[in-house]
């Protein structure tokens, strides 16, 4: 009797394999995913310091009593600084303008290499082969064509087609350029694959009913295709918004994009604190596209697992 | 499809594919050039290769970000595997939706969050418990794994769901206890998912610049960070030597694994072939 309840109570208290299989990489994740983030967020609420590490603490112990001083300094500068508003507009609106460009790219690509049946596996695989190559040196080789005595405006003058180097570096034409060059896959992976699945007999059908093809695309084709558009968008849009790299190398002062921003507070004023707070508001404003992206990704896999 | 359509089509593919390779071509062709300037062709040399053989950092970091590559593809591999494992074996547990909220959010999250975030963490940590010592290999492994994950589970998943689950069930009916079903038949069917997964994940993490620039310390410096600090001063024609070298790599790879995947799709097909005519 009694050892049947300790049993019991042995079992009840042990964890399941199963819970031990599902708390591995659930607690690298809470671990080194979660816990990043309430880090953040709570030195977000510091103020800067000239120590190592240059913020202070938010919980002080001074003649055994606790205080604790939550600074809500930061996130008051960033929202009236015209700056950083600048900065949260710009990037929103070059995230958006590289999305529709990649789209208005990508989906007649998309849909091309899906419809040729006979070279579809070759032509996806010369159009993701730049990307698997470093996408540094490609937007470092972009510098090299779109200089002022680039080879571009070189190629330009020679033939006579232009009278001065056109200024396409160190501003919003080298960024896009750069931008687009980049995103453009994570654009069309996704509608490819949706456009591979889609059934083409009703397309046919609608032709052979006499539908004209914009008809057609429009009616069939574009709705479903849709899932792949907002996929591919997504993938796009949000880490566009903190885009780095790019606007740095191939960007001027014409749009401030706010990773910049984030960047130099952090490296080079050593304000942790407002690079915080300014993280902490791009999450906050990706939150919703970010919670789409998700619900997506559960319903794409309980759908293969049909 | 009709004709005009078919024109337009080649067309606009013509046009991607040239933006697509143009900024390749570039790299290939002036890494073969004599003058330093990266516009003027001055003839033909190699000098920009053994220049890049004899140069030290660009040489150390390459080798640094290697190794950083080789530990987070392995790692992601094991732990996307393993992720995609549970969500096919146990659906929607208790805690899914966060669990699938942080395997999915590196996928699309902005560089810069993640590197600031990891950073902060790392540095609390040695603060309260005195370790990591020192940003270098450990926190960049982290970084580069975290970003890695999602998309071995997602290359894993979408194997799992073509795979044939009574085969599976088959090996369980008979007795095998789950890890020996998972060595013996799922991995073997997986496998070719889980290459490309590493590979995948090879690639992210020997390409990263943002969040290594967060998670790197002094002396700790991985190959992309020493390009970008380079380029920001100005082109340097070693580096379309580099570059070179990684398209030539990268070329070889992808031929070779196609060439794989359809000499193993036209084994499966004699093979079923076979099955049926001996039946």
């Amino acid at each position: 009797m009694k050892n049947n309840l300790i049993k019991q109570l042995l079992q009840r208290f042990t964890p399941s394999s199963r819970a031990l299989l599902i708390a591995v990489p659930y607690g690298f994740l809470l671990l080194f995913f979660m816990l990043p983030f309430i880090t953040v967020f709570k030195i977000s609420f510091a103020d800067q310091a000239t120590k190592i590490p240059p913020y202070t603490d938010l919980i002080s112990i001074q003649d055994a009593a606790w205080t604790l001083k939550i600074n809500f300094e930061h996130y008051r500068a960033v929202l009236v600084d015209n700056l950083y508003i600048q900065s949260y507009l710009d990037s929103i609106i070059v995230a958006f303008n590289t999305t529709l460009i990649c789209l208005l790219i990508g989906y007649p690509a998309a849909y091309f290499v899906a419809r040729c049946e006979k070279w579809r596996n070759e032509l996806l695989m010369l159009l993701m082969l730049p990307f698997w190559t470093s996408y540094l040196i490609r937007v470092y080789a972009w510098i090299g064509i779109l200089k002022d005595n680039g080879l571009l405006n070189n190629f330009l003058l020679s033939m006579h087609l232009i009278d001065e180097p056109l200024r396409l570096y160190h501003n919003n034409w080298g960024m896009y350029i750069g931008m687009v060059y980049s995103y453009l896959p994570y654009l069309i992976l996704p509608l490819y694959a949706h456009m591979v699945k889609m059934d083409l007999t009703l397309l046919e059908a609608a032709q052979n009913l006499g539908a004209k093809p914009w008809k057609a695309f429009r009616d069939i084709t574009l709705p479903l295709s849709m899932k792949g558009v907002i996929a591919g968008c997504l993938l796009v849009f949000i880490p566009a918004v903190g885009e780095y790299v790019i606007p740095e190398l191939l960007g001027g002062s014409d749009s401030v994009m706010i990773g910049r921003v984030m960047w130099d507070d952090f490296f080079s004023n050593t304000d942790w604190p407002t690079a915080s707070a300014t993280a902490c508001i791009m999450i906050v404003l990706l939150l919703l596209p970010i919670a789409l992206f998700q619900r997506m990704q559960v319903q794409q896999m309980e759908e293969a697992y049909e | 499809m009709n004709k005009s359509s078919n024109k337009t089509s080649i067309v606009v593919l013509w046009l991607v594919f040239l933006f697509l390779y143009l900024p390749l071509l570039v790299v290939i062709v002036y890494s073969f050039n004599e003058s330093k300037l990266a516009s003027v062709w001055s003839g033909f040399s190699f000098r920009w290769y053994s220049a890049l053989v004899n140069d030290e950092e660009l040489m150390d970091a390459a080798w640094f970000s290697f190794k950083i590559a080789v530990a987070s593809a392995f790692a992601a591999v094991i732990l996307g595997t393993w992720a995609a494992m549970i969500l096919a074996r146990y659906g929607r547990f208790r805690g899914f939706t966060l669990f699938m909220g942080m395997l999915n959010a590196p996928i699309v999250l902005p560089e810069v969050i993640l590197g600031i975030s990891l950073l902060l963490l790392f540095v609390n940590m040695q603060q309260m418990l005195g370790w990591p010592e020192d940003r270098g290999f450990f926190t960049i492994w982290i970084g580069h794994t975290i970003t890695c994950i999602a998309y071995v589970t997602i290359t894993v998943q979408s194997r799992l769901s073509e795979m044939d689950k009574s085969l599976l069930e088959a090996a369980q009916d008979l007795g095998a206890p789950p890890l020996k079903a998972f060595f013996d038949i799922t991995l073997p069917l997986i496998s070719q998912a889980l290459i490309s997964g590493w590979l995948l994940s090879f690639t992210i993490s020997i390409d990263n610049v943002v969040i290594s620039a967060f998670l790197s310390g002094p002396g700790s410096s991985t190959l992309p960070l020493v390009v970008f600090s380079r380029t920001r001063v100005g082109l340097n024609p070693e580096i379309n030597a580099l570059g070179t070298l990684f398209i030539l790599t990268v070329t070889i790879a992808i031929i070779a694994n196609n060439i794989a995947i359809r000499r193993r799709e036209k084994q499966r097909v004699i093979d079923m072939r076979l099955a049926l005519a001996s039946h």
